[in-house]
């Protein structure tokens, strides 16, 4: 109960956020990834000034044995540079710089009643299932075809 | 640069720092949105209820906003629905595959000082740059 508290509190300041910072708005982001054209560095800021919370709240949290309300800290165990991770934020980046969202703006953007919003969310989720699919075998029908990781 | 806001970016970009990191001292979850949803289109026993809210919570402080300050927010008009289509599975499948997005990667991982995700970040904004820079300036696309 406490953590699906923390979730629901959390979730609406990250929403808040990327509405106050105008990041749900493609056009804005688009026009940070313009470099030769008319410029906003606005998102380098929306960076810098979260970057910079997260900096510190990590050193102070990472001291910690357990988070308040769980058991353990659910980080990412993995650390090798590999191809799935080059290639697939690659990906992310074509997608993101032909439709002007990410993911958290592109949810977020479902409160705001605009059409893009729920059109985005959809093939959002189709691509993640359709990559979820062909990395544990997918077409391959061969039996024992090894999953990608 | 005359569409430069820095005072709301830096505002903006404080609040999802601080979100971040409250999910993770009190949860201790990294708030990666592709990570939270592609947890919630694959559903695993107690991994649905926190990962639902934190998405209705997403979509409620957008809207929030949206109410507390109506000319905060411009639409996008008359964007192709195909170009949107494309862009939002490219996203899908590409966060998948590299484990995270502008949020688990850029401002979570950045602040764990993670190279995987200093290498994903510097891969993302290069590739959607290189993306937009074609789009526009080299077929003509003014979206």
């Amino acid at each position: 109960m406490k953590r699906n508290i923390i979730a629901l509190v959390t979730g609406l300041l990250f929403g808040f956020g990327l509405a106050v910072s105008h990041m749900v708005e493609p056009g804005k982001v688009l026009a940070f990834l313009d470099v030769a054209g008319n410029w906003d560095p606005s998102l380098l800021l929306v960076m810098a000034g979260g970057v910079t919370v997260t900096l510190v709240a990590y050193r102070l949290i990472r001291g910690r044995t357990a988070p308040l309300f769980a058991p353990q800290f659910y980080l990412p165990t993995r650390s090798a540079l590999d191809r799935p991770l080059v290639v697939g934020a690659g990906i992310f980046g074509v997608g993101w710089g032909i439709a002007g969202y990410c993911p958290g703006p592109g949810i977020a953007a479902l409160g705001l009643g605009t059409w893009e919003a729920p059109v985005f969310v959809a093939a959002l989720a189709a691509g993640s299932l359709v990559y979820k699919w062909l990395s544990e075998g997918g077409l391959r029908s061969a039996p024992g075809a090894a999953p990608q990781r | 640069m005359e569409n430069f806001t820095p005072a709301s970016a830096l505002i903006g970009g404080v609040l999802m720092g601080a979100s971040a990191a409250i999910l993770l001292w009190f949860n201790g979850r990294i708030a990666g949105i592709s990570g939270i949803f592609n947890g919630l289109l694959n559903p695993q026993r107690g991994e649905t209820a926190w990962r639902a809210l934190f998405v209705v919570g997403l979509v409620a402080g957008a809207a929030l906003y949206a109410l507390l300050h109506p000319a905060g927010y411009t639409p996008r008009t008359g964007f192709s629905p195909a170009l949107l289509v494309l862009g939002g599975f490219l996203v899908g499948f590409g966060t998948r595959m590299s484990g995270g997005c502008t949020s688990g990667h850029g401002i979570c991982g950045l602040g764990r000082l993670s190279p995987r995700s200093f290498t994903a970040t510097a891969v993302f904004l290069l590739t959607g740059a290189a993306t937009v820079f074609v789009v526009r300036h080299v077929i003509g696309i003014q979206p």
